[in-house]
């Protein structure tokens, strides 16, 4: 029943891509982000293009699994493009009842709905090419200034690879409930908002108490383990730093700089 | 009463890499008053199995008839059918819910559309069955003892009062005496109310013990359905799948190898020792 949600997740296979070291992915994912904000025109966009599609050939990564976790946000995006479409005011093209469409507003729109799909699918990029482990030590590793601001970067960093860890269990656990509860006549499609909402509880209260035992078990389990928190601990795999990486932060700034240039000159 | 399995199988992910046949062509009868143990190996398919049997899987090709009608006719009612056969999972007090212990035996009762006064009666009941005693009633179901909230799970399930009641594993983490307790009330039930009861284990004992019947699953597949004593004869066979026969049935079979003249039909501590006492002429 749930256990179709693929939306950022892994896709296991062997690419340049995959072999970054996370850091890099994560500041490039960054950087293309905000190029995309600096950007205003249509040939500021090319590079983006060709930037994209370049990373997406060498990730191995299948397209569709990129337009898969754009489904999830179909709606938003449609509902931006009609908005832009209507609202923004300027030279009207085509006009019937209330409402009229400008040139401005196509651009605009046309803007709103290429930034959108390209937000999710570079970010996608990251979460499709480095698995959740990575990205948490990337994150620990890349952030770890933020200790001298007494941050406790190294505890965020292990509650947040928990936290992906547990989600596909909670997802099982949740349909095992479900399938206990439906075995004892509970139903959970039937009915108004309300009952809906209720018929949650046989539901939610297991799947509440399963996780919290959950966690008990493995702050138990960890402790049992000798761990005390990230002072002086050592990683097995530390993340180094290797050529291609020096070569991706080059391509990262250079296109940076293009974006740029590219917004002073048109 | 009758459930028949007719050609059913279940095949997991098809046309993924992720392929997997969990049922190939699984054929079973269950008749009424019958107690049938279904043992197999981790992965054996049993669990999707039971799922099956209250239509809560459908499968991948074959049918299910439940009373001669096909369960997975759309028109089939299903919620009748799933208090009619009561499907106890593994780890059943992961689902309790309630404030306190009455309150979740009363919401199976209740979600088949009983009375209040009706499904009171009902939880009442079940309760008295699986052994539980009126001064835990009003308790919260997460401050009893492992056995316990495990019958009270049970109870839940029985307050329905089921024609088949299938169970998935009901002594798995419980230690002896809990376990025993709960396989003695199972076969009181069955011999109170003649429904029919599917035990699912992996544990012989537990099954040579209690069962009429004895189903053997391997990789998706029926193997044996058979008397107990008859699928024993079959130890050897039962060891390359993961299993085996209980201990008393082996060591007879030893004691032969070794040259003394047991009867190695036995299948439980009592007959084994009568066994060998024969034997001796004692």
């Amino acid at each position: 029943m749930l256990r179709d949600i693929t939306l950022g997740q892994y896709y296991p296979t062997d690419s340049v891509i995959h072999r970054l070291d996370p850091r890099v992915k994560l500041f490039g994912t960054l950087m293309f982000l905000i190029s995309l904000f600096v950007a205003d025109n249509f040939i500021g966009y090319i590079p983006a293009v060709i930037f994209l599609v370049t990373v997406i050939t060498l990730s191995k990564v299948p397209f569709k699994y990129m337009v898969k976790g754009m489904r999830a946000i179909l709606f938003l995006l449609l509902l931006s493009v009609v908005f832009n479409l209507f609202t923004i005011k300027g030279e009207v093209l085509v006009s019937f009842w209330k409402l009229s469409i400008t040139k401005e507003g196509i651009k605009t729109a046309g803007f709103m709905a290429f930034r959108l799909s390209f937000l999710v699918i570079g970010s996608s990029i990251m979460t499709l090419t480095t698995t959740p482990n990575n990205l948490t030590d990337g994150l620990e590793k890349g952030m770890g200034f933020l200790k001298i601001f007494k941050v406790p970067v190294h505890e965020i960093a292990m509650m947040m690879s928990i936290a992906l860890r547990f989600i596909p269990i909670l997802v099982e656990e949740t349909d095992k409930i479900m399938k206990a509860q439906i075995a004892r006549g509970a139903d959970f499609e039937s009915g108004n908002l309300i009952k809906k909402a209720k018929s949650m509880v046989p539901l939610l209260v297991p799947l509440f108490v399963s996780a919290f035992r959950r966690a008990n078990d493995l702050a138990m389990a960890m402790e049992a383990r000798g761990y005390k928190g990230g002072a002086g601990r050592t990683k097995m795999k530390p993340l180094v730093y290797k050529s291609r990486d020096g070569i991706s932060y080059l391509v990262i700034f250079a296109y940076f700089a293009l974006m740029i240039v590219l917004r002073k000159l048109f | 009463m009758s459930l028949i399995v007719n050609h059913v199988s279940y095949t997991y992910n098809p046309g993924t890499p992720m392929e997997r046949h969990a049922l190939k062509d699984v054929n079973l009868v269950i008749n009424e008053g019958e107690f049938i143990g279904l043992i197999g190996h981790t992965g054996s398919g049993k669990s999707t199995l039971v799922q099956h049997l209250n239509g809560l899987m459908s499968p991948t090709s074959g049918e299910i008839y439940y009373n001669g009608e096909d369960i997975s006719d759309p028109d089939f009612p299903k919620k009748k059918l799933r208090s009619e056969v009561g499907l106890v999972f593994q780890y059943p007090e992961h689902q309790l819910f309630e404030v306190d212990v009455f309150s979740d035996v009363c919401f199976g009762p209740k979600n088949i559309g009983l009375s209040k006064k009706e499904a009171e009666l009902r939880a009442y009941d079940a309760l008295k069955q699986v052994g539980i005693d009126d001064e835990y009633f009003y308790q919260s179901p997460f401050d009893l003892s492992g056995g316990q909230k495990r019958r009270v799970a049970i109870a839940g399930v029985l307050a329905m009062q089921p024609k088949i009641l299938v169970l998935d594993e009901p002594t798995a983490g419980l230690d002896p005496g809990g376990r025993d307790e709960i396989l003695d009330r199972l076969l009181k039930i069955r011999n109170d109310t003649n429904c029919s009861i599917v035990l699912v284990s992996h544990s012989m004992e537990d099954v040579a013990n209690y069962a009429d019947r004895i189903v053997v699953m391997n990789d998706g597949s029926i193997v044996y359905n058979d008397v107990p004593r008859e699928v024993f004869k079959h130890y050897r066979e039962l060891k390359e799948m993961g299993l085996s026969a209980p201990q008393v049935t082996l060591a007879l079979h030893r004691l032969k190898e070794e040259g003394f003249a047991v009867d190695t039909d036995a299948i439980n501590v009592s007959e084994a020792a009568d066994s060998i006492g024969r034997c001796f002429g004692i």
